[in-house]
């Protein structure tokens, strides 16, 4: 494949027969033996604090998935994090690839062998670690990183779990869930309710055949089966899993267990995607997940709050999926790239003037304009089949490129004074379109300065109240009729083409050649489209900015300056080791990598007044000591010693003695006490020395190497005794 | 250490806010106001003054930052004077709301004040644009660095929309600035909201230091009423507002009534800002209360379905309308123009906010049975017309100044924005009741507050965990702690005796360890004291099983750590 294709927008009519040339998206699937568990799974009981601080101390990386089909925008990577003894879910995406199997309803003719049922799911890889260890907290960084949740929402391992994500992920999020589940209805609605137990083509023989059948299709990595498929979650299990959640904004510092401090950037890619800063007691770690430095919707990748964090786990797999496709090309580019970066990054960190060629380099504005570049092509191609007389059909998933598509789509068809309606079919739209023009702190800055200057913050406003952009929750919602025309541009769900009205549409229009159904890579297009078939629509598969390009990551790496750099093993080849001040450890999904502490010691803040009460004790001339009462404090990730609330009598008194004690200079301390004593007689046996005292009580003090015990039944004399001793013993 | 505080304005009354904090050498601005009251000096905080006494060249030196708390003029008033004529070019923070709405507020009174008194301008609207683009705009709880040592974040206040209250930390001196804030939610906002912060000085507000207030609801049916009897008997309703803030929330109020009692009387907005200020109302729908949040897909709350298109000269027509005009205290501008038509007519209502400063027409009517406003030597106004006093005041009350200091427990506090009766009365109440010192320094006056501050110092792991196993012994709370919910997670803090040795050694940093880390540290063998009674030590069998008995504890001990 050139790289072209991959980088822009490839456009090609697919005929029934010409299907095979309709490439399969290259994900990295690489096989993989069954996921090891942990050794050492700590119950969720251990993120009581002592517990968790003697448990194991290292930090740990299990990496859960990678992708899970829809590429690594709709299911990005997802890893379990283990830290100071707790446990981080980082992301919990949905993987929507058994759908592909499920012939989509109504059923007509013959849906290509698809099983004609209702449609189960992967359960997510996550749910399988929260049961063997526990959660302790998931941390999301985007809408479709939290669409698994629900599944997990039932399970013990669950039951006290803090999910962290932002205000606007997690709104998004929640819509996409209700859609989805509202979607999955109309399969319920025509097979009738999904039983507990196992459908009947998951049953033996039936399974066999159509595993065989499917095998390659459906199974990605030998560890799923086909019988792992679960029923999709409820409506109740969304409810739950979003009362576990803290929503947070960009640049809110919230407390996690107190110790832990997390924190949300924007990360660039969509609407309330962040990147995650973990500030724990001995480290401090950034999850990286897809970015993107320049974005024509939402705020910028704000990698200027993760500098000096001390470990990265970069967890963009975008680029992976390019690779296979323009390998060699990036190669080449790469290693241009490393040569002169090489140079660059010597002097990077202390030269201002390099660090700003960095950034330039990073944030310059390429990927947002051929993000427009692909967009507008995208417009192109539509306007084509609009004025052939042809409709578009656009299932596109992804809530940034759906707004500036409608912007662009409407200049266009103003430009070149067509009018169609545009219809946005879901159930959500209203809400998203309401919602998107309300969200200015979210937006870029260039949409920043619209709320600024009194604008509404998109287009569709303007198109909304032109009446060109009408909403509808369904197909035959009232008033549809009423405004259908053909042709027409509808945007709707679902990416999969087994769900909602893209199914029904594509079916009134897939024998259309005039019209246009317009794809985004990274599905396998050929299963995708096998229950539509023959076919004649035209067929567009686009991609977008997914993240992060390969020649970048280094240069992000020098900006950012991190100790240790978790990096995918598909990445290891593309990113140099050589000369760089930070050391990589490669993850593959399923294994789970450690990291030594990068510090021993913990921080603590003794409070200005303890320091002062202290009695120091110099104990030779370079050392001295002093013990130390105080409560300690745990407050926003921050150990404080305070004054004790109640300082014990004892503080005078030394609790710990060590090296030796020699009797000939505690004879003259006891005397010095006003005591009668000497050395008894019987003093010889194995180095035991015994003082024996007459007045003003009789008391006996044996002294070996290691040890004197004070024989005493009277509480003041021993009290003296002990004073004595402690002035020719070392202690305190 | 210490947070120096110099109060430039509302030090004693209300007016001009401006407080300069000093903390840990870090100085912040605190709201840049305007006095509206005065027309002469006096309308700005003193800047100059305070340069001298800083000794510093210029204010972009001399401050960290100034951050703003809402778009009211008494507190961003001298903005544009500060940044364009004073030359500060330093950083400046406000919300996402009041860096939209606050030009519309600027610029309405500097044209009010040009057109009503022909006063030598202070600044030019092009000054006010300059001064805006500068502004970097903040979100609720977000933590933003200014520089290496400072962090500030503001929290919502409910005060107007986009307000907030400050917090400002640098090394380890922490204080809120709260600017004006509401405790209770009201008609589009929601109720002041803070995290339980580690304090050492609130700066509050006090312009309700005395005043407890009953039911809002009753209230606003009270406004309802006079409204409506004051229309159906054919009068007109003169409503002087502010653009932004009071003017939405009465206008929801207003259309919600005339849609269930089906009046057809028009409602106007003198200045077409005020509508298109509406429009930002729908953008910053995040900022406004959980209630309209939560609608606002289906129905935009700030979509007014009985407010009408208006022109000037409509103040002449004849029948029944409700009118709301700028400015607020009728100083002058619109409302000023329409109180001289309708003052003389008994059958016509001006409502008159709840609060207004000393020197403004809306001050004089509040001050009892005025029947004559005596603008100049050549104006005077016959007021026969009824007055209605807005009892509603986006304000905190006493009780909800009380309950947020309670609230936060800061270790000292300043009263502001108040008047000096009532902050001396608000004062000895916070001394008493809470134990806090409190102060309330007059303009131009500075308060020095002591902080506590920390040293940081390393400790080893088996420290941490041998104090967090001691707590874990002493308090089952502690699960709770741990697992806890919102605030007193953030702030929760897990108690423990710690025991351990300070050591400290030349050339190296001091480091806090446990007993036998010390005993490796040194490299010397535990020396064990024990006490027994007299009689054992003749028994030697006794002795010896003691001994043993003592090493079998050690060694569990040992194992146990």
């Amino acid at each position: 494949m050139c790289r072209d294709s991959a980088r822009s927008t490839r456009k090609s009519r697919l005929e029934p027969n010409s299907l095979t040339r309709s490439t399969r998206h290259a994900t990295p699937r690489a096989a993989f033996a069954p996921k090891e568990a942990p050794t050492d799974a700590s119950p969720l009981a251990a993120s009581e604090h002592a517990a968790a601080l003697r448990a194991e101390a290292a930090m740990k990386l299990t990496c859960l998935s990678t992708s899970g089909g829809g590429g690594s925008y709709h299911s990005p990577a997802s890893h379990v994090l283990e830290l100071e003894g707790l446990r981080f879910l980082l992301d919990c995406p949905i993987d929507l690839s058994a759908l592909a199997v499920f012939s989509p309803v109504p059923l007509t003719g013959d849906a290509g062998g698809l099983i004609r049922a209702v449609p189960r799911y992967w359960s997510p890889a996550a749910a399988a670690a929260a049961r063997e260890g526990g959660v302790d907290a998931v941390l999301v960084s985007s809408a479709t990183g939290m669409l698994g949740l629900p599944f997990l929402t039932r399970l013990p391992g669950f039951v006290n779990t803090k999910i962290y994500v932002t205000e606007v992920a997690a709104r998004i999020g929640k819509l996409m869930m209700r859609e989805l589940v509202e979607m999955h209805r109309a399969f319920v609605r025509y097979y009738g309710p999904d039983t507990d137990g196992l459908p009947k083509w998951m049953e033996g023989d039936k399974l066999n055949g159509l595993a065989s059948m499917l095998q390659k299709l459906v199974t990605e990595d030998e560890g799923k089966d086909l019988t792992s498929l679960m029923p999709l979650y409820s409506p109740g299990n969304i409810e739950e899993c979003m009362q576990k959640i803290q929503p947070v904004k960009y640049g809110e510092e919230v407390c996690f267990n107190g110790i832990f401090m997390l924190k949300a950037s924007s990360s660039g890619l969509e609407l309330g995607n962040s990147v995650w800063t973990i500030k724990g007691p001995r480290a401090s770690i950034t999850y990286l997940p897809s970015s993107v430095f320049v974005s024509a919707h939402a705020l910028d990748f704000d990698y200027s709050s993760l500098k000096e964090n001390d470990v990265i786990l970069f967890s963009d797999l975008s680029s992976l999926n390019d690779m296979d496709e323009d390998n060699e090309k990036l190669d080449e580019h790469a290693m241009n790239e490393t040569d002169s970066s090489l140079c660059h990054h010597s002097v990077l960190r202390d030269d201002g003037a390099d660090a700003d060629e960095t950034i330039t380099f990073l944030c310059n504005n390429d990927d947002i304009t051929e993000e427009i570049e692909r967009i507008s092509f995208i417009c192109s191609c539509i306007i084509d089949a609009i004025k052939s007389g042809g409709s578009v059909l656009i299932p596109i998933g992804r809530l940034g490129a759906i707004l500036l598509l409608l912007e662009l789509i409407s200049e266009t068809l103003h430009s070149s004074s067509i009018k169609v309606p545009i219809f946005m079919i879901s159930e959500t739209a209203e809400e998203i379109i309401a919602f998107t023009n309300a969200l200015p702190e979210w937006l870029c800055k260039s949409r920043q300065e619209k709320l600024f200057s009194g604008e509404a913050l998109f287009g569709h406003m303007e198109l909304l109240k032109e009446g060109k952009l009408f909403l509808f929750p369904h197909l035959h919602s009232k008033g549809l009729l009423a405004a259908w025309k053909e042709p027409c541009i509808v945007l709707c769900p679902h990416w999969s083409l087994r769900l909602g009205p893209a199914v029904h549409l594509l079916r009134r229009w897939h024998a259309d050649k005039r019209c246009l159904l317009v794809l985004e890579q990274g599905n396998d297009a050929e299963l995708s489209l096998k229950p539509f078939m023959p076919l004649a629509i035209q067929v567009l598969e686009c991609s977008f900015l997914s993240g992060v390009r390969v020649a970048k990551i280094d240069s992000l790496l020098g900006v950012l300056n991190p100790k240790f750099v978790m990096l995918p093993e598909g990445l290891k080849s593309r990113c140099s080791v050589k000369k760089r001040p930070w050391s990589f450890l490669y993850y593959t999904k399923g294994k789970t990598i450690e990291l030594p502490n990068l510090r021993e010691d913990f921080e603590v803040h003794l409070a200005h007044n303890v320091a002062l009460g202290l009695q120091p004790r110099q104990l030779n001339e370079t050392t001295a000591v002093a013990r130390l009462r105080t409560d300690l404090l745990v407050s926003s990730g921050q150990y404080q010693l305070a004054a004790a609330e109640k300082q014990s009598d004892r503080s005078k008194r030394h609790l710990l003695h060590w090296g030796a004690v020699d009797p000939d200079r505690l004879l003259p301390a006891l005397q010095e006490k006003g005591m009668l004593c000497s050395f008894a007689a019987d003093d010889n046996c194995a180095g035991e020395r015994s003082v024996l005292i007459t007045s003003p009580v009789d008391a006996l003090v044996k002294i070996t190497s290691d040890r004197t015990v004070i024989y005493c039944d009277d509480e003041g004399t021993s009290k003296h005794i002990y004073d004595a001793l402690c002035s020719v013993c070392n202690g305190i | 250490m210490a947070i120096e505080c110099l109060v430039l304005g509302a030090g004693q009354e209300v007016g001009k806010s401006c407080v300069v904090a000093t903390i840990a050498g870090k100085r912040v601005m605190f709201d840049c106001g305007m006095h509206m009251g005065y027309h002469d000096r006096r309308h700005y905080p003193d800047f100059a003054r305070a340069l001298a006494a800083w000794g510093a060249l210029d204010f972009t030196s001399a401050l960290s930052c100034v951050v703003i708390t809402h778009f009211h003029l008494d507190h961003i008033g001298a903005l544009p004077y500060f940044t364009e004529v004073c030359g500060y070019h330093g950083p400046i923070y406000m919300t996402y709301p009041t860096k939209a709405l606050a030009p519309f507020m600027l610029e309405d009174y500097r044209k009010v004040t040009m057109d009503q008194r022909g006063e030598a301008e202070q600044y030019s609207y092009e000054d006010i644009l300059r001064c805006m683009k500068k502004v970097i705009p903040l979100d609720l709880k977000q933590t933003v660095q200014v520089d290496k040592d400072l962090v500030i974040r503001a929290y919502y206040a409910g005060h107007v929309l986009g307000a907030a209250m400050i917090y400002a930390k640098a090394g380890d001196a922490a204080m809120v600035y709260t600017g004006d804030y509401n405790m209770t939610p009201d008609r589009h906002l929601g109720a002041a909201q803070i995290d339980r912060l580690k304090l050492d000085l609130l700066i509050t507000e006090s312009t309700y230091a005395k005043t407890i207030r009953d039911s809002k609801h009753a209230r606003e049916r009270e406004f309802l009423k006079a409204v409506h009897k004051c229309v159906s008997g054919g009068g007109k309703v003169l409503i002087p507002t502010f653009a932004l803030g009071r003017a939405q929330e009465l206008c929801m109020l207003l259309d919600d009534y005339w849609e269930r009692m089906n009046l057809k009387i028009p409602i106007y907005f003198s200045a077409g800002l005020t509508i298109q200020a509406n429009m930002y109302y729908k953008m910053l729908i995040g900022w406004t209360s959980q209630k309209i949040k939560d609608s606002h897909a289906v129905h935009n709350s700030f979509d007014f379905k009985h407010v009408c298109h208006f022109e000037r000269s409509f103040i002449n027509n004849p029948g029944p309308c409700v009118l709301f005009a700028t400015p607020g205290m009728i100083s002058g501008g619109f409302s000023l123009e329409a109180f001289k038509k309708w003052a003389p007519s008994e059958k016509n209502l001006i409502t008159l906010p709840g609060y207004c400063v000393a020197g403004t027409v809306g001050h004089k009517l509040m001050s009892g049975k005025t029947t004559k406003i005596v603008l100049d030597k050549d104006t005077h106004i016959d007021v026969r017309c009824q007055i209605h006093q807005l009892a509603f005041s986006p304000h905190t009350d006493s009780k909800g100044i009380m309950d947020l200091t309670e609230f936060l427990s800061p270790k000292h506090v300043i009263l502001v924005h108040g008047e000096k009766p009532q902050m001396a009365f608000l004062k000895e109440r916070i001394e008493s009741e809470l134990g806090m010192p409190c102060f309330y320094p007059a303009n131009n006056e500075s308060v020095s507050i002591p902080t506590t501050h920390t040293l940081k110092m390393s400790t080893t792991e088996r420290f941490i965990t041998s104090c967090a196993a001691e707590q874990g012994k002493q308090s089952l709370r502690k699960r709770n702690l741990i697992h806890g919910t919102g605030a007193s997670e953030v702030n929760g803090s897990d108690e423990a005796a710690a025991e351990g040795v300070l050591v400290m050694e030349k050339h190296k940093a001091p480091k806090i360890l446990c007993e036998d880390e010390l005993l490796q540290v040194l490299g010397m063998e535990r020396h064990l004291v024990q006490f027994e009674a007299m009689g054992s030590s003749r028994i030697e069998a006794a002795v010896e099983w003691e001994l043993k008995r003592a090493e079998a504890a050690d060694l569990g001990s040992e194992e146990n750590e």
